[in-house]
C-alpha cells in the first residue's frame, strides 16, 4: 500500500493544493447526488439501478464514499493535526478518492458486461464516473499530510467498546450482504468498496486506532468476534445454501489454522496437509453408522473426534519421523509425496487392489447427521421465529472447533514450545545449540497439526455426507497454503480472513470459474510483490518486510523513547 | 581459585583429534579448564579452533578423544551438552533474528523449563510460575549484559556489539558452568572491546568458567588466566598469557618469519602484555 507510485511530486502537491480540494470536494458531491439518478438501463444489471430517487444498495455505497470523501477533506481543512495523536485526514480522502474511482469504474464495468455493451450506462452512471474521475485527480492533488500516530490514542473504555459492537455490526452484516448477492458483478463491487473502506481506515490511522482499542479491549473482542460469528446463521432466514458456502469456510479455516501451526510458527513446510483431513474424514466416514460403512464398531461421535484426530497424528508421525530430519525443499517433496500417496491408497483400498475399507472412488456415502446429546443436527429448528437448518447446525459445532483450535494455536504459540518453534524456523542450528530439543518440537508441530486436522475432517464427513479421496487433492493443499500466506502466516485473523476470501470467492465468482486458477495466481504474485507479509501481518513480520519502511521504525522509536521517558519521570 | 584446584577441572578434553577425510583439522589436543577460570584460544586463520569448539559442544562428534565435562563425559549432543551446562555464542552471530532480544534469552531457558503442551494450553498453575520465571530471569539477564534499553527490539535491529551481548545473554540463560565464546569481539571498535571484556570478567565473577577464542592480542593477554596457542590443528604451547606471549614460536606462527613484516607486528604483540 505504500508503495503506489508518485503521480504528483510533493512540490506540485503544495502549489495545487487548493485547486485540488475544490476538485475533490466538487467530485465528491457528484457522488453523493448521481446515487438517486438511475445508472443502468435494465434492471437486470446488479442490483436494479434503474429507479430514480431510490438508490440501490451499491448506490448507496457510492454515496456513502462521496460523503466520507467531503468529511475527510472538511476535517483535515478545519482541524490542526495533533502532535501526540494524529488521524491523517487528508490520506484518508486520498485513499476514498482513489476507492471511489475503483468501486464506480468496476460498477460501470460490471453493468457493460452484464448487459452488453457501455450503451447500457445511463448519463446518471456516466456522471458518478465523472464524480469519482474528480475524486481521484482532485485528492491526488492535495498534500497528504504527516503519517497518523494514534498509538498513543487514549479511548475511554465506553467508546472502545462501542467502537467494537460497530465493527463487529459491520463484520455481521456485510458478510451476510456478501454472501447473499449471487450476481458476480455485485459481489466484485462489493469487494471493491470493503477495499476502499479498509484502505481509507488503514490511511486515515483508523485501522491503528482500531487495533489500539482491540489491545485494551481484547477479551470483549474475542466474546463479540464470537457472538457475531453465533449469530451469522440467524440473518440467513433458513438458507441451507448460504450456510451450506460458510460451513465449508470453517472447516477450511479449521483446517488452515492447523496448518498454521505445521508452516507458521515452525516453519515446516507442508504440502499435503490435507491428507491430514482426509484421515481424519475418512477414519470418521468408516465409523459412522453409513450402510457403507466397512467397520462395525460405531462408537458415538466423542470418540469418533478422537479417533480422527489420532489416526491423522499417527500418520503425522509415520511421515514425519524420518523426514524431518531433511528439511526445507526435501520436506516438501516429501509431503507432497505423501498427499498423493494418500489419495491413491484411498482410492486403492476399495476390495480389488486391497483390502475394501473406501469403496476406492465411490468413497462412503450415506454418513448420517450427528447426534450428540438426543440433538440430531440434521433437524430445522426454529429459534425466537427463525429457521436454522441442517448446515446452521454444523455451522454451531464447527464454530466450536474452529474457537478450540484457536485456543490451542494460541496458547502454544506463547509458551516455550512456540518460542521453540519461532527459533527453529529462525535458525535450526542455533536453536540446537541452545538446548531446544529441535526434532522433538518438529515431530510435535506436525502430529499436533495432524490431529487438528483429524478432527476438522471428522467433522467435514457428517457435514458433508459423503467422502470420496477425490475431495482431497494436491489442489486442496496448495489452496490452504494459500490461505495462510494470503493471509498473513502464524496469525490467527489473517489465517481466517485468507480462508474466508479463498473459499468464498469460488463459490460467489462462478461466471469466472474457467480463470479461477488464473485469478488466485495472479493475486498471490501481486501479494508476494505488494504485501509479502500478508494482508494481515504480526508485527514481527511487518518488520521483517519493510524494514526500509522508516515511518514505521521512527514511530516505534518514538514510542519507546516515550515510555522510557515515561518510567523516568516516574521513578 | 586455590579453593577450587582440588576439585576436577570444569572440562578436561583429552587427545581430541578431528578429521575431515585426509585433513586432520584438530590433532590430540589436550585442554584443561579450571573452575572459575578465563581461558584463551588463540591461533592463526585455520588453526582448527572453531572445529575444537564444535568438537566440544557436540556439535561434531571427535574423530577420537574424549571430552570430560564436571566430572562426566559429555555426550555427542549440542542439546545434551546445553543440559550438561556448557553454552557457547557463534563466531558468525547467529542470533533468532525475527525474534525480540527478550525471547531470544527466553530461548536459552527452553532447557531449565520443563512445561509441556498440555499445562501450556490450559494455563495451568506450573506453566503460569515458570512462565514468570522465565520472563523475570530474561529481563535479569538482558540487564546483566546491558541490554535493558533493547528488550522489545527485533534481533536484527540491534547494533553488531549489541548482538554479540545478546548471544552471551542467551548463552547465560541456559544456566551453563562454562561458556565458550567464539570471537566475542569480532568487528567491534576499541570502546565496545573494552566492554566486552568487562561483561566478560562480570561473568567470571559469577563463579563460571569461560573459554575465548580471539584474535586481538591486546585482549586476550590482558583477559586470560590461561592461554593456549592452537597451529595446524596441533597445540603450539600452553600456560600463562606471559608465557605464551613470550615464546618466539607464537611470534613466528602468527606473523611468519618474513623479514619485511617480522618487526612491525611483533611490536604490537609486545604492546599486547599485561603491562600495556
Amino acid at each position: 500500500m505504500r508503495r503506489i507510485p508518485r503521480l504528483v511530486t510533493p512540490a506540485q502537491q503544495e502549489r495545487f493544493h487548493r485547486p485540488g480540494q475544490i476538485v475533490a470536494a466538487v467530485g465528491g458531491l457528484l457522488l453523493t447526488v448521481t446515487p438517486f439518478l438511475p445508472w443502468a438501463f435494465d434492471s437486470a444489471a446488479l442490483d436494479d439501478m434503474t429507479v430514480y430517487g431510490y438508490p440501490s444498495p451499491l448506490q448507496l455505497m457510492a454515496l456513502l464514499l462521496g460523503v466520507v470523501m467531503l468529511a475527510l477533506l472538511a476535517v483535515g481543512e478545519w482541524l490542526r493535526p495533533g502532535r501526540r495523536v494524529r488521524i491523517a485526514w487528508n490520506r484518508g480522502a486520498k485513499a476514498a478518492g482513489t476507492g471511489a474511482l475503483v468501486f464506480v469504474a468496476v460498477i460501470l464495468a460490471a453493468v457493460a458486461l452484464e448487459l452488453g455493451g457501455l450503451v447500457n450506462v445511463t448519463p446518471g452512471g456516466w456522471l458518478a464516473l465523472l464524480g469519482a474521475l474528480a475524486a481521484f485527480v482532485g485528492t491526488r492533488l492535495i498534500v497528504g499530510g504527516p503519517p497518523p500516530a494514534v498509538e498513543r490514542a487514549k479511548v475511554p473504555g465506553w467508546a472502545g467498546i462501542l467502537v467494537i459492537a460497530a465493527v463487529m455490526a459491520v463484520v455481521l452484516f456485510g458478510s451476510a450482504y456478501a454472501l447473499n448477492q449471487d450476481d458476480g458483478g455485485t459481489f466484485v463491487a462489493f469487494l471493491s468498496f470493503l477495499g476502499a473502506v479498509i484502505a481509507v481506515l488503514f490511511r486515515t490511522g483508523g485501522m491503528g486506532l482500531i487495533t489500539v482499542i482491540a489491545r485494551a479491549h481484547r477479551k470483549v473482542l474475542i466474546l463479540s468476534a464470537f457472538v457475531v460469528a453465533f449469530l451469522f446463521p440467524f440473518t440467513q432466514n433458513g438458507s441451507d445454501a448460504n450456510m451450506s458456502i460458510a460451513t465449508q469456510v470453517l472447516i477450511f479455516a479449521a483446517t488452515a489454522m492447523g496448518l498454521n501451526i505445521v508452516v507458521g510458527l515452525a516453519g515446516l513446510l507442508d504440502l499435503g496437509y490435507i491428507a491430514f483431513l482426509g484421515a481424519g474424514a475418512f477414519t470418521a466416514a468408516i465409523l459412522s453408522s453409513s450402510a457403507f460403512s466397512t467397520v462395525s464398531w460405531h462408537p458415538p461421535f466423542i470418540v469418533v473426534v478422537l479417533v480422527s484426530g489420532t489416526v491423522a497424528a499417527t500418520l503425522g508421525l509415520i511421515i514425519g519421523t524420518p523426514t524431518l530430519r531433511v528439511s526445507g525443499d526435501y520436506l516438501a517433496i516429501v509431503t507432497l509425496a505423501f498427499g498423493e500417496i494418500f489419495r491413491i491408497s484411498m482410492n486403492n483400498l476399495d476390495g480389488t487392489n486391497g483390502p475394501n475399507l473406501t469403496h476406492g472412488t465411490n468413497g462412503i456415502p450415506g454418513i448420517p447427521d450427528l447426534e450428540i446429546l438426543g440433538f440430531n443436527f440434521g433437524d430445522t429448528h426454529t429459534v425466537f421465529g427463525i429457521t436454522l437448518g441442517r448446515f446452521s447446525n454444523y455451522f454451531f459445532l464447527l464454530l466450536f472447533v474452529v474457537a478450540v483450535i484457536i485456543l490451542i494455536f494460541v496458547r502454544l504459540n506463547n509458551s516455550r514450545i512456540g518460542r521453540g518453534w519461532v527459533a527453529i524456523r529462525e535458525d535450526e542450528k542455533a536453536a540446537e545449540a541452545m538446548g531446544v530439543n529441535v526434532f522433538g518440537l518438529k515431530i510435535f508441530a506436525f502430529a499436533c497439526g495432524a490431529f487438528l486436522a483429524g478432527v476438522a475432517g471428522s467433522v467435514k464427513a457428517h457435514a458433508d455426507i459423503s467422502v470420496t479421496p477425490d475431495q482431497y487433492v494436491f489442489l486442496e493443499s496448495a489452496f490452504l497454503l494459500a490461505a495462510i500466506v494470503l493471509g498473513g502466516m502464524g496469525t490467527v485473523l489473517g489465517v481466517l480472513v485468507g480462508a474466508t476470501l479463498l473459499k468464498l470467492m469460488p463459490e460467489k465468482l462462478r461466471f469466472v470459474s474457467d480463470y479461477r486458477l488464473l485469478i488466485f495466481g495472479l493475486l498471490l504474485v501481486l501479494m508476494m510483490r505488494f504485501r509479502p507479509e500478508g494482508l494481515v501481518p504480526n508485527e514481527r513480520r511487518q518488520l521483517e518486510f519493510h524494514e526500509e519502511d522508516t515511518e514505521l521504525a521512527a514511530r516505534i522509536e518514538e514510542e519507546l523513547e516515550e515510555t522510557g521517558a515515561m518510567k523516568e519521570a516516574t521513578r | 581459585m586455590t579453593a577450587t584446584t582440588v576439585e576436577e577441572p570444569i572440562l578436561v578434553a583429552e587427545n581430541v583429534t578431528m578429521r575431515f577425510g585426509g585433513l586432520t583439522a584438530v590433532d590430540s589436543v589436550d585442554l584443561r579448564v579450571e573452575r572459575g577460570q578465563i581461558m584463551g584460544l588463540i591461533g592463526p586463520n585455520g588453526a582448527g579452533k572453531t572445529t575444537f569448539f564444535n568438537c566440544l559442544t557436540g556439535l561434531y562428534v571427535p574423530t577420537s578423544g574424549r571430552v570430560r565435562f564436571d566430572s562426566a563425559v559429555l555426550p555427542p549432543k549440542p542439546r545434551k551438552v546445553v543440559q550438561a551446562g556448557m553454552a557457547r555464542t557463534f563466531q558468525n552471530i547467529r542470533l533468532f533474528g525475527n525474534m525480540t532480544a527478550m525471547e531470544n534469552v527466553m530461548v536459552g531457558r527452553y532447557c531449565r523449563t520443563s512445561a509441556g503442551a498440555l499445562t501450556s494450553v490450559i494455563r495451568g498453575p506450573k506453566f503460569r510460575r515458570e512462565e514468570q520465571q522465565t520472563r523475570d530471569r530474561a529481563v535479569e539477564l538482558l540487564g546483566f549484559v546491558g541490554l535493558g534499553n533493547v528488550v522489545e527490539h527485533l534481533a536484527r535491529n540491534l547494533s553488531y556489539g549489541d548482538q554479540r551481548r545478546l548471544e552471551i545473554a542467551r548463552a547465560l540463560a541456559t544456566d551453563p558452568k562454562l561458556v565458550l565464546l567464539d570471537e566475542p569481539t569480532a568487528g567491534m571498535n576499541p570502546q565496545e572491546t573494552r566492554q566486552a571484556e568487562e561483561l566478560i570478567f562480570k561473568i567470571r565473577d559469577l563463579g563460571l568458567a569461560v573459554v575465548v577464542i580471539e584474535h586481538d592480542m591486546r585482549f586476550i593477554f590482558s583477559l586470560c588466566d590461561r592461554v593456549l596457542c592452537l597451529v595446524q590443528g596441533r597445540v603450539l604451547i600452553e600456560g600463562t598469557p606471559e608465557e605464551v606471549q613470550s615464546d618466539p614460536r607464537v611470534i613466528e606462527a602468527y606473523i611468519g618469519t618474513g623479514p619485511q613484516d617480522g618487526p612491525a607486528l611483533e611490536a604490537e604483540l609486545d604492546e599486547g602484555g599485561p603491562g600495556a
